[in-house]
């Protein structure tokens, strides 16, 4: 669908951008200490547009449609939608205190919440803005992901130290997998078969396999001249082919690329300092770091594994979020 | 909202009554609950402090330690562990072994001690022969982790050594070497000037010179007033040598706030007051700290403070080894806490690890005055072969802990 996007808007592209070599996405980066998201070009490579938001906005996703950015604004205690056409803030969600990060269900229906302090995963209906339900989960709920057959997803709990599976056809917890030091990030592959759970202080990213619900392999990383303690796993995204693996490291400045067989690292990019989230564009071609001590965003091109250009941003950049048109 | 829910339970699911109970009940309990069961003794009087803003809440440290067993708890519902906590008062250098004895009666197995070090071992062994385990989240006394350590004992609190080390570390990144010390005439103020010393010897500070500030009884804000003190403090000041920084050690409060701003030459202050370390910072958002400091205001109404963080530590601890191995029996957590497998994350950006030779909790220092962090040590470029932070306080090579 997306290639058959692509080639559309080849076909319109001639009045406007014809000397234009790639696709242009918009980037959409919130910036959780001032309360901004900025908008870059991903083409050019330059800022377009700062849009000001809620307080402490973090989590960062977009409608499939493109048509409307969600962003948890946590010190608000609300998720803001955005209009990508008018940059406005067009409505809110009702998504419990303090939203940290959320998950779009496949289809595109569902949004998936973690209420930090409130231990609290909160479920909405997008289309009539209602709460389904509210899942107790634990302590400091943060990482979610959701497997691409849309049938469950996981929840980080940062203090509890656990991978909540939840059953989404009945919004209960199906089971609780025990991994390392404050869980941040959980990442579906393609197939639907493990689950990537990042825990930034254990320095650790557990596999989990998806039928048994059992670690099946802890991935360690070691960078020479950096101290342990400074690798801190956060964000995760697995190519849609599912052969290769980004982690951001945060405080070690670098992105670890793993091949997903083997499960080795292959390569460590250098980015910006205390990289914590990342995202593809649709085409896959570039993963967008966000560098929070810097205050900047890395392109990195993922044929190569290059960082290609940082982009300057507001302050502390939290999330990511690319347009998929 | 709870319209939404409702509606929703009776669409979505005609077993409402099923869903109901999952709703409230984060998990089935298969097993049966298992009980973990802390206890907290501490000494406390009302204390004076020169600033009103520094006088203790009077919950400190026990408001830390009932948080985290709330936080246990959530974690516990998924496992069916139950944490529960009963704190004791006694009065300062009391006897201790009543409020002890009073807890083993209900079956406390681990205790959170905010207690002097003689009020502390004198309940040490006593704990030790039933097998019980302590975690001192009050005392930064050195000798109760070295001479008089116990192989029951952990320690969740940083020592004098720790937080000098830490701020020596500082003071030599920015280049101010030479430093002038001021100490108050009460043991706990020599002790920390004595940990001034021995940092500045270690990471090449000097310290020119050195006054006693004798405590010579006054009921201190109350008598000593505002135009006695902005011309005493600049006199008390003014013969000391050329200096970067005055260092001040005055933990029982006679003193130290009225030095910043008020001696003879202008130089930053840095000890218990102006620039002081310890263990947690009101103000810190680092590393996640907003989080915990978010759930700390919530449920107590202040600001959280060392004392909480250790207590916070201390009870977590207790809690993330009982996640971990799935027991509540105190030798097996023990086991487990001394193992190369335990780690505790505390909002301090890396993950806290015990010092195997005498069961300290090796803590990264933070350095800030009264509004915000200024740095957390160890500083960039001191380097360990084992642990950064093994370059704050009392190191194995030095140790004079032998435990059993």
């Amino acid at each position: 669908m997306l290639r058959k996007l692509t080639l559309l808007s080849i076909g319109f592209a001639g009045a406007t951008s014809l000397c234009s070599p790639a696709f242009a996405y918009m980037v959409y980066v919130s910036n959780e200490k001032d309360n901004t998201v900025t908008v870059v070009d991903s083409t050019t490579m330059e800022v377009v547009r700062t849009i000001d938001v809620g307080q402490r906005p973090r989590g960062i996703t977009i409608s499939h449609d493109g048509k409307y950015i969600y962003l948890c604004a946590s010190d608000d205690d609300t998720i803001e939608i955005i209009d990508t056409a008018t940059h406005e803030i067009v409505g809110s969600l009702p998504s419990g205190p303090d939203p940290e990060l959320f998950v779009l269900s496949p289809d595109g229906k569902t949004l998936y919440v973690a209420n930090e302090d409130d231990n609290l995963v909160t479920v909405i209906d997008l289309e009539s803005k209602g709460v389904l339900a509210e899942v107790p989960v634990g302590v400091e709920p943060e990482g979610m992901g959701i497997s691409p057959d849309g049938k469950s997803m996981v929840n980080t709990s940062e203090t509890t130290n656990m991978a909540h599976f939840i059953d989404t056809a009945t919004n209960e917890i199906t089971h609780n997998v025990l991994v390392d030091s404050r869980p941040r990030f959980a990442e579906f592959k393609p197939d639907n078969s493990e689950v990537w759970v990042s825990s930034e202080i254990g320095g650790t990213v557990s596999v989990i396999d998806n039928s048994t619900r059992e670690i099946k392999h802890k991935i360690s990383f070691e960078i020479p001249g950096l101290r342990s303690e400074a690798i801190q796993p956060v964000g995760v995204r697995i190519t849609a082919d599912g052969k290769k693996a980004y982690v951001a490291l945060g405080p070690a400045n670098r992105v670890a690329v793993v091949n997903t067989e083997t499960y080795e690292v292959e390569k460590y990019v250098l980015v910006g300092q205390r990289v914590w989230q990342l995202a593809f564009t649709p085409d896959q071609k570039t993963i967008i770091s966000t560098n929070g001590v810097s205050n900047d965003i890395t392109f990195i091109d993922v044929a190569t594994d290059e960082p290609v250009q940082s982009v300057t941003v507001g302050a502390l950049p939290w999330g990511v979020v690319v347009s998929p048109n | 909202m709870r319209n939404v829910f409702l509606v929703s339970i009776s669409v979505l699911l005609s077993a409402s009554i099923i869903c109901d109970v999952a709703a409230q009940q984060p998990a089935k309990a298969v097993k049966p609950v298992l009980e973990i069961k802390l206890g907290y003794i501490r000494a406390y009087e009302p204390q004076l402090a020169l600033s009103v803003l520094d006088v203790a809440p009077r919950d400190e440290g026990v408001a830390g330690a009932e948080v985290a067993v709330a936080d246990n708890n959530t974690t516990g519902s998924f496992l069916g562990q139950k944490f529960s906590l009963d704190v004791v008062e006694v009065k300062l250098g009391a006897d201790v072994v009543a409020a002890y004895e009073e807890l083993v009666q209900k079956g406390v197995t681990y205790f959170l001690t905010d207690l002097s070090a003689p009020q502390l071992l004198s309940i040490a062994d006593l704990a030790q022969d039933k097998g019980l385990l302590i975690f001192n989240v009050g005392s930064t006394d050195d000798s109760l982790r070295e001479e008089e350590c116990r192989s029951n004992v952990f320690h969740a609190a940083p020592t004098r050594t720790m937080l000098a080390d830490g701020l020596a570390q500082y003071l030599i990144w920015k280049q101010w070497r030479r430093w002038v010390l001021v100490h108050g005439s009460h043991d706990a103020d020599k002790q920390f000037a004595d940990a001034l010393r021995r940092a500045a010897t270690r990471f090449g500070g000097e310290i020119v010179a050195e006054k006693e500030f004798a405590d010579t009884g006054t009921a201190r804000r109350t008598d000593s007033g505002v135009v006695q003190i902005q011309r005493q403090m600049p006199v008390f000041t003014q013969d000391f040598p050329e200096h970067d920084v005055l260092l001040v050690a005055d933990e029982s409060e006679v003193f130290g706030t009225y030095l910043p701003y008020r001696t003879w030459v202008p130089r930053p202050v840095a000890g218990t007051a102006g620039l002081v370390p310890s263990a947690w910072h009101p103000a810190s958002e680092q590393w996640g700290g907003t989080q915990i400091q978010n759930r700390f205001a919530k449920a107590n109404g202040r600001r959280m403070l060392s004392k909480d963080m250790a207590a916070w530590t201390a009870a977590r601890i207790i809690g993330e080894a009982a996640t971990r191995t799935q027991v509540a029996d105190t030798a097996k957590i023990a086991d487990f806490i001394r193992s190369e497998d335990f780690s505790i994350a505390a909002f301090k950006g890396q993950k806290l690890t015990f010092r195997e030779w005498n069961w300290q909790l090796r803590q990264p220092i933070f350095l800030g005055d009264d509004r915000s962090v200024v740095s957390t040590s160890p500083q960039e470029g001191f380097l360990h072969q084992v642990s950064e932070l093994d370059t704050l306080g009392i190191d194995q090579p030095e140790t004079k802990c032998v435990l059993d």
